[in-house]
């Protein structure tokens, strides 16, 4: 992904400018791209398990679901929106060599990720105040209904694994930050801000599709 | 620019650098692939000796004395996920692969040589995790299939969690391949005229970016379910465990193909520079990886025709099934219509070729009995299966490895085998293969079970004859392998440029190629096959 070249290591030098940087920059944006799709199946096996025990349980899911706060879940969507439009601002501020603006937009893309987090913890401390999670004796006996457990098994899966990508995402930024700080964007090179901000727009997409799924059609 | 070294040597990609640093940090392709191959064979040898230990116990009816049942199935399952995701998955792309796909393309490099070295570290660190579950072994078989894995003991955590972790070497790679193969071809080098290893190589990398992150999920659910007692698999909490199997298999039925597909590039290689011809039907060959990658996505449930799924899509994926055999059947075709009225040349390479042509239609033709529902019901579970797909992965993607290994040698060492001990090899490999598993095709039609630690006495003249021929395979490959690893480390015979006159671009250069691969980067004018036919430029000078 980068080209910075490394003159002084001896160790088996890199095969600097391997490429040229127009080539580097588009292998780096499919590369992404291919990664997203893999993302998507990663979160695609766990679409089809909820399809599979909706249809089973239709009925239980319905209920289920109304245990979850639709008010903060809406609340979260609109905040990763906000975070998305804000890394699409640092793409273009790039582009247009405005490191400045890059810190500036990205600080932003963070600070609602954070938000997202805080508010996904009350969530989840709401859950757990009501014995609502898997490790609980009570809700794992088996007087407690199955359908109940496996809605929240779900639930806890899917917004679990999209929570560790908001994190990984969040580091993936901080990272482009530091380069930015440094001044390294021109227009003729901004590619980590792009794929950042393309990895950025998947967590949120995928928030998109999580958030009617779970807490409005259940 | 090459550089002369004050013994006068040429410089290459083995000496420009040296010490184990230079190789623990190295970004070039070559070396990656070279740490792979040596690391992937150690795992290779381990599970092969778990496999004879087996062997050993079904020798005679009754218990040997060497180990208990359960130690037995620790075994089985040993081999299995041992063979599978640490050796035979990320087998030929990591190997011959990453050696060869910039060589063919005209590149220096890989599209991402930071993202290739962490590949081969992930793919260490999954493998050092497997090593640690050994500790308190597995006993479900490789495919981890559910409610057992969830009942069973600790160690299913950490071996599919190993799993889980070289998936994600695997995805890199693949990813890695596929930008490299869009990005970085030489001027000149089109589609049309890429090499049909790359073609493989390709079709390949696209099935382990796309199925890979299915299974992944799958193993993540899993050890979710067993560590916070979820119930996504588990009937008793609600769960569904023929969810496990469509997840497991829609990634590990394409997985068969990551396997097969490269060692159809390697033969595809291999035929036409021993028959000095053009291959025959280029794009035929070309698709046909396509066709199978992509047909091969859509046939997963017929691992579960007995898993209770509904007789409408058991009879769908029969169907789908059977056609996978018509692209495999085209490449076969082709494959002897190269070799047709050629000047052949019966070197190891082209050896291990034509016993991979009619090994693999032994085992193409098996795999049309399993995927034929009324058979299939009889032939489930039993040594039917365990032959069919030995003949496929042994006998085909092995095999495939070992050809190519013995093919490329000269280019990766600079040095020449001793022909002599590698075709003594290659029959011991070839001879021991197929007595080990002709028996276990008539014993699975007889009804013996798969994974079972003993027998009725009736079968012992068939297992007999099975283990010895397992013994006399496990020696051909020590023997094959020690004959490379002599001869890299101590050979002699320097190879050339190009010993087997190919035209493809990695043999236009230097034998250990240079650092950069190239001096120049080539100019490539005309497809890599044109054996016999005027040239039309300068293209591989």
């Amino acid at each position: 992904m980068s080209h910075h070249a490394e003159v002084t290591d001896p160790q088996g030098p890199p095969h600097v400018h391997h490429m040229d940087s127009t080539t580097a920059y588009q292998a780096a944006k499919f590369g992404m791209w291919l990664f997203l799709a893999t993302e998507i199946l990663l979160f695609g096996g766990l679409f089809c398990a909820f399809a599979l025990f909706r249809w089973t349980y239709l009925e239980e899911f319905h209920h289920a679901s109304k245990h979850l706060n639709v008010w903060m879940g809406g609340t979260n969507t609109i905040v990763l929106i906000i975070s998305s439009y804000f890394a699409a601002m640092a793409v273009d501020a790039a582009q247009h060599g405005d490191n400045k603006k890059v810190v500036r937009n990205l600080t932003v893309t963070i600070i609602c990720a954070c938000g997202f987090l805080v508010i996904k913890y009350f969530e989840y401390s709401s859950k757990y105040h009501h014995g609502l999670f898997p490790l609980n004796p009570e809700f794992n006996s088996p007087e407690f209904n199955k359908a109940y457990q496996s809605f929240f098994a779900l639930y806890y899966c899917m917004t679990g694994l999209h929570a560790l990508h908001v994190i990984i995402g969040m580091c993936l930024l901080g990272w482009v930050i530091s380069l930015a700080r440094k001044n390294r964007f021109s227009g003729r090179y901004y590619t980590p801000v792009e794929v950042g901000a393309l990895y950025w727009h998947l967590v949120d997409l995928i928030w998109i599709y999580l958030f009617p799924l779970l807490y409005l059609v259940g | 620019m090459s550089t002369a070294t004050a013994t006068g040597e040429k410089k290459n990609y083995l000496n420009e650098h040296t010490g184990i640093w230079s190789w623990i940090y190295t970004l070039d392709h070559k070396r990656i692939g070279i740490m792979y191959t040596v690391t992937l064979f150690m795992f290779f040898f381990t599970a092969g000796i778990f496999a004879l230990l087996m062997r050993y116990e079904l020798m005679h009816a009754g218990p040997s004395g060497l180990m208990t049942p359960d130690q037995y199935n620790q075994l089985f399952t040993l081999h299995g996920a041992i063979m599978v995701f640490l050796f035979i998955v990320p087998g030929i792309p990591a190997t011959l692969g990453n050696f060869l796909i910039p060589l063919m393309i005209g590149a220096k490099d890989v599209a991402f040589p930071r993202l290739n070295l962490l590949s081969y570290y992930i793919y260490v660190a999954g493998a050092i995790m497997a090593l640690v579950a050994l500790s308190s072994p597995v006993d479900t078989g490789w495919t981890f299939y559910t409610p057992y894995s969830i009942q069973t003991g600790q160690g299913v955590v950490l071996m599919t969690g190993a799993a889980f972790v070289l998936g994600f070497s695997s995805i890199l790679t693949g990813l890695n391949f596929v930008v490299t193969i869009h990005k970085l071809r030489a001027p000149g080098m089109t589609w049309m005229r890429l090499p049909l290893f790359i073609w493989a190589a390709y079709a390949t990398a696209a099935i382990q970016v796309l199925a890979t992150p299915v299974v992944g999920i799958n193993l993540f659910l899993l050890i979710i379910e067993r560590t916070m007692g979820i119930g996504i698999f588990d009937p008793k909490l609600g769960g569904d465990p023929v969810l496990f199997q469509h997840l497991f298999w829609f990634y590990s039925h394409p997985v068969v193909y990551i396997m097969i597909l490269p060692a159809f590039g390697i033969i595809a290689e291999i035929i036409p520079v021993f028959s000095q011809k053009p291959i025959f039907g280029y794009k035929a060959v070309a698709f046909a990886s396509l066709a199978i990658a992509l047909i091969g996505f859509f046939v997963w449930a017929h691992h579960m025709f007995l898993s209770g799924i509904s007789d409408t899509s058991a009879a769908f994926f029969s169907i789908i099934t059977f056609a996978v055999a018509i692209p495999t059947a085209v490449k076969v075709f082709n494959w002897v219509s190269t070799m047709y009225r050629g000047s052949i040349r019966l070197d190891t390479p082209m050896l291990y070729a034509i016993s991979f042509i009619f090994i693999f239609m032994v085992a193409g033709t098996t795999g049309i009995y399993l995927a034929t529902l009324g058979v299939d019901i009889f032939y489930h579970d039993t040594y039917f299966v365990v032959a069919h797909f030995h003949y496929t992965m042994q006998g085909g993607a092995v095999i495939g490895m070992i050809a190519g290994l013995h093919f490329w040698f000269p280019k990766m060492s600079g040095k020449m085998y001793s022909e002599t001990t590698a075709k003594i090899a290659f029959i011991l490999i070839f001879v021991g293969f197929n007595m080990t598993f002709v028996p276990q095709f008539v014993l699975g039609m007889h009804g013996m079970p798969r994974r079972y630690f003993d027998y009725p006495p009736e079968f012992e003249s068939l297992h007999f004859a099975s283990t010895i021929g397992a013994f006399a395979n496990g020696l051909g490959y020590a023997l094959a392998i020690l004959n490379l690893a002599y001869t890299a480390l101590f050979g002699k015979t320097k190879a050339g440029r190009n010993p087997y006159n190919s035209l493809s671009l990695e043999w236009q250069t230097d034998s250990p190629p240079i650092h950069d691969n190239f001096e120049v980067t080539p100019i490539v004018t005309d497809w890599t096959y044109g054996y016999g036919e005027p040239i039309k430029g300068q293209s591989h000078h």
